[in-house]
């Protein structure tokens, strides 16, 4: 799950980490006001007025507006509110930015990168940072990999202080900002364990002119599978920034991720699920979408699966690839069929059932009286969705 | 012999009284497997089916039966917890089932299990482990699978029952099947696998399925290259999918550019791997190199 910038500065706010002081807005017709309080807060005109959106690439894309006092605070608050942004992270529809940040300007000295990530290989935390804020971090992991300084940390003893130094000193930084920079390392640390996230990224973590560590940005990720011990996520999670379809998979209790193609799949188990599309892919065809209904695919799931599927217009054919293991292969045809006759399914269906009890499922779908093509394995039923949905 | 398990194992399982636990080890008794005790805290005393006892804790069950393997269907929340029970109660293996344990449980876990070398762990987020005829320690369905000299290890479970639906029906039985799991942090990694398959005289030839996100298959690959002796036959699913999305599996996700299948497949056909051209065509491809 993700959260927006403001969210996270609310953690690290908990934490210890440096931030500017900010106004959150969902409406905005106060930015003016929030302005003029960080203007007297501060003694300081410069205000920075941010979208708020789950992507980055906000500031080349015009979400990042920095302006002198609070008439022009709000001039941009007009602008970019509303706004559809697109970034290489939000896909060519882009993003609509319905919320905002107001911020207090700050005099920046020197702008770094510092992020908390699981390095898979390791299996451990490990840090990284450089000196190169502002970048993309596998632009510079691709261009200079010398300037990304990592550091590991051992779960049994957690991030010690000469890993804090030899980040402090690797960045070049010195005297306040150097200790400031161990005391933020070691709060990331616990935020990403306790807040159960899957990446933590500060881009930039600046050094002010006057020598002091500041966090410009926060962005967290949540781990999904920690959400059990985590209530006070459902506050954090803005639906508007998920789309719809993808939630209702969620909640019946599918995996679905739609995609480009005009074929639909209907798959039991991630592998298959992922392996289908791929089989799609080398006949010719196209994918819909990825969609695992689990490895008990009941006939609800199933009919609830083919319901989120012809969600999308693009759909031409749906291809079910079900290998039953646990799942029945009756149950599954079952499912197919009352899917079928409820929904008045008019686009070519392939189905391939194999596993337990495959007989007496092929029966049911041959003797259904519906335009149903089966297949015998799973390159077959590939071939003829292809072929089915090129012809139509 | 096949490798990690076989009909001498002796079985716990820890949730054998919950529905989703108790329904498969039913299947695995019906397979065949030595089930000689069940876990649940609080129902110590009890029996399950009648006939096998269930204990409080990992270390009575140990002590009253002389176990040496758990498979673990415990819930997320309490998945880790029973993980670490059953390795500090000198489990030879664990075969962890749960699906969904937040991966800063299972960071500590691994470093538990790398500070010492008793026990064994596979998953979590796997179908299990089989030796066909032998023993099932997991959820796969035990009639698609026929004894024989071929391994398969693999990230998906499903696709594993493909891979071995395709193999039983050209006629070629399996050694072991070993599902090592979808997550980003797991016990057993493909190198882990193959060096066993490696060293077994009853495995002639390995099928193994990779997916995007990670290096698992890179550092496979470079283990293949150096020390396998024996065909492998391979296959990474993801070909098709979109960088930065999670593909069902937690770990099956592209990041910044990395875990991409076709870096995977480059490493392994670099190694001598024949990957097969789609996933329905695993059975023959392997055939085709013995």
């Amino acid at each position: 799950m993700n959260i927006h910038e403001y969210q996270g500065k609310d953690i690290f706010r908990r934490y210890g980490i440096p931030v500017p002081k900010g106004v959150p807005l969902t409406d905005p017709s106060g930015a003016k006001a929030a302005a003029q309080k960080l203007i007297d807060e501060t003694k300081n005109e410069v205000v920075v007025v941010k979208a708020q959106i789950h992507a980055g690439g906000r500031g080349k894309a015009g979400g990042v507006k920095v302006v002198k006092g609070s008439e022009a605070a709000q001039a941009a608050a007009n602008e970019i509110f509303g706004k559809t942004l697109v970034t290489h992270q939000t896909g060519p529809s882009g993003k609509k930015v319905q919320r905002l940040l107001v911020e207090q300007g700050l005099a920046i000295g020197r702008e770094l990168y510092l992020a908390v990530v699981l390095d898979r290989e390791k299996r451990r935390l490990t840090f990284m940072a450089s000196t190169e804020g502002g970048m993309e971090i596998e632009e510079v992991a691709a261009k200079t990999p010398e300037k990304i300084i990592r550091v590991t940390v051992d779960p049994a003893v957690g991030m010690q202080p000469y890993q804090g130094r030899q980040l402090a000193f690797g960045l070049g930084l010195s005297g306040d900002a150097a200790k400031e920079l161990g005391q933020v390392v070691t709060a990331l640390e616990k935020i990403f364990m306790q807040e159960d996230c899957s990446l933590l990224e500060i881009n930039p973590l600046v050094v002010t002119k006057d020598n002091h560590i500041v966090a410009l940005d926060a962005k967290l990720n949540l781990e999904d599978n920690a959400s059990f011990r985590h209530k006070e996520w459902d506050a954090l999670r803005d639906l508007s920034e998920e789309k719809q379809v993808e939630i209702d998979a969620k909640a019946a209790g599918l995996t679905y991720i739609q995609l480009d193609g005009n074929i639909g799949c209907l798959v039991n188990g991630a592998g298959l699920a992922m392996a289908t599309m791929d089989i799609i892919k080398h006949y010719g065809g196209e994918p819909a979408n990825f969609l695992d209904v689990g490895g008990g695919a009941t006939k609800e799931a199933v009919t609830t699966a083919f319901k989120i599927i012809l969600t999308s217009p693009s759909v031409k054919g749906i291809f079910v690839n079900i290998f039953g293991g646990i799942a029945q292969c009756d149950t599954i045809a079952a499912g197919v069929i009352a899917a079928t006759k409820e929904l008045g399914l008019s686009v070519p269906l392939v189905v391939r059932l194999e596993g337990t009890n495959v007989e007496l499922g092929r029966k049911l779908l041959a003797e259904s009286g519906l335009k149903i093509s089966p297949a015998a394995t799973m390159g077959d039923g590939a071939k003829k969705i292809v072929e089915l949905v090129k012809g139509a | 012999m096949a490798i990690l398990v076989n009909k001498d194992t002796k079985v716990l399982v820890q949730g054998i009284t919950g529905a989703y636990g108790g329904n498969h080890t039913r299947w695995c008794m019906q397979y065949g497997t030595q089930i000689v005790a069940g876990v649940t805290p609080g129902k110590g005393g009890q029996k399950f089916e009648d006939k096998v006892p269930v204990f409080n804790t990992v270390a009575d069950a140990v002590k009253q039966t002389g176990a040496d393997t758990s498979m673990i269907f415990v819930p997320p929340p309490f998945a880790a917890d029973a993980i670490l029970e059953a390795i500090d109660s000198g489990m030879r293996l664990v075969v962890c089932i749960t699906e969904g344990i937040p991966a800063n449980d299972m960071i500590k876990v691994r470093r538990v299990l790398e500070s010492q070398t008793l026990t064994r762990l596979i998953g979590p987020n796997c179908p299990g482990v089989i030796t066909p005829g032998a023993c099932k320690i997991g959820i796969m369905p035990g009639h698609i699978h026929k004894p024989g000299r071929i391994g398969v290890v693999s990230r998906s479970g499903t696709l594993t029952y493909e891979a071995v639906g395709q193999l039983s029906a050209l006629g070629i039985g399996q050694s072991s099947c070993v599902g090592i799991g979808g997550d980003p942090v797991n016990g057993t990694d493909f190198i882990d696998v193959l060096r066993l398959f490696n060293a077994d005289p009853d495995t002639d030839g390995v099928i193994m399925i990779g997916e995007i996100g990670g290096t698992a298959e890179e550092q496979a690959a470079d283990y293949i290259k150096r020390e396998f002796k024996k065909p492998v036959c391979g296959f990474i699913a993801g070909t098709t999918a979109p960088p930065g999305k999670r593909m069902g599996h937690a770990g099956a996700i592209i990041s910044g550019g990395k875990g991409t299948a076709k870096d995977k497949i480059a490493a392994l056909q670099a190694a001598g791997v024949k990957i097969a051209p789609t996933p329905s065509d695993l059975g023959t491809t392997l055939k085709s190199m013995l």
